[in-house]
């Protein structure tokens, strides 16, 4: 069965290192800061996953030891990916765009980069 | 008494898992070690975590947790086909406004990593009194139909599970 | 088999590698570089999986968990500088 488990694990280096490559080629090609925000938060992190699956699946199939280590970095990864974007999207909103370019929120404070919290006594 | 001595049963639960994975070897040993890590260190980091989070309805975060899973894999899919064959004037980037329901802050975090990690979707910022969140679209058509989509989708269960 | 789709996938995140070294210099803005860092990050965490699996040792795992986090934890020291000036409050 060696074969089967090859072709498997090599289906998902291969899956892996396409998505890996389409995240980065979004950097080169989309034109927008907030665009390029898309690829490397999705993409890459597919790409990542199907890395880690395959380094799972060799060592259990191939090498016999079952390693839960990969799950880990997959879990950390997902877990960081988010909070990135969020960084990296405020980051790019106080630097380049004003209130006005912004859609109004639909409450009655406006976004919290520009707005202070109504403090927390009046609740 | 227990709530002093295992402030975050949850918490105490997901350390000794990830101690296992750190060590990779499930022995007793180091079940024992994970065990003990996963008392000593929220009750010495409790005071850091005021309040406890309350769960419920268990099945509803569990069947959560599959949607968004097979969600991250079909978003992932979509957005690199885009990336990959569409043109860079065919993108209809839009700027869109979801009110919130929900009103704890884990489950509005949660949200917000959510939607930030399935189809085309990025959450930027919440509004000052965290009763709105901004969300840049990818690629949409119909920018109702996405603020729809997500209250229906995640917004739901997850008011289900937090409130 | 496993090598040549080794070495297929060490070709797809060395450029990408590339591609981000690009988007690094052009900018235009530093919001652009912090997420070109961002992305490299990811791809060198991919690679040293993909040298551990060429090699066969589960070793480089415990160096693409560090280099996760300190990657995860430079992003947001330079996401707080540009937004704040400061980094600790």
């Amino acid at each position: 069965m060696a074969t089967v488990s090859e072709v498997l694990i090599a289906i998902f280096i291969v899956f892996g290192g396409v998505f890996g490559l389409v995240g980065s080629y979004g950097l080169l090609k989309l034109r927008e800061t907030m665009q390029r925000l898309h690829g490397p938060t999705k993409a890459t992190t597919l790409g990542i996953g199907c890395v880690l699956i395959a380094s799972m699946l060799f060592f259990f199939l191939i090498k016999g030891n079952l390693s839960i280590h990969e799950l880990l970095i997959t879990l950390f990864l997902f877990l960081t990916a988010p909070i990135t974007a969020n960084f990296i999207a405020k980051t790019f909103i106080i630097r380049n765009l004003s209130k006005d370019t912004l859609p109004e929120s639909r409450s009655d404070y406006g976004w919290s980069v520009y707005d202070d919290p109504p403090t927390l006594t009046e609740e | 008494m227990i709530r002093r001595l295992i402030p975050h049963p949850f918490l105490s639960i997901a350390l000794t898992l990830v101690w296992l994975g750190l060590v990779n070897k499930v022995t007793p040993g180091n079940v024992l070690l994970g065990a003990i890590l996963g008392w000593v260190v929220p009750m010495v980091t409790a005071p850091y975590w005021p309040n406890r989070p309350t769960l419920r309805r268990p099945m509803v975060a569990i069947r959560y947790v599959l949607v968004v899973l097979w969600d991250i894999v079909v978003a992932n899919v979509q957005v690199a086909l885009m990336i990959a064959f569409k043109r860079n004037e065919d993108f209809r980037s839009h700027w869109v406004v979801v009110p919130l329901e929900l009103t704890s802050p884990e489950a509005i975090t949660v949200l917000a990593g959510t939607i930030t990690m399935t189809p085309g979707t990025l959450s930027a910022m919440l509004s000052a009194d965290a009763r709105s969140i901004l969300v840049h679209c990818l690629h949409t058509e119909d920018l109702e139909g996405t603020v729809a989509e997500i209250k229906r989708r995640y917004e739901q269960p997850l008011k289900e599970v937090f409130e | 088999m496993i090598t040549a789709a080794l070495y297929f996938a060490f070709a797809c995140f060395g450029l990408g590698l590339l591609i981000c070294m690009w988007r690094l210099l052009v900018g235009p803005d530093s919001a652009d570089r912090i997420l070109a860092l961002d992305t490299m990050v990811i791809n060198v965490i991919a690679l040293l999986v993909l040298y551990g699996i060429l090699e066969g040792t589960a070793m480089y795992f415990e160096a693409a968990l560090l280099v996760a986090m300190v990657g995860f934890v430079s992003t947001v020291a330079y996401c707080r500088f540009v937004l704040r000036g400061d980094i600790i409050e």
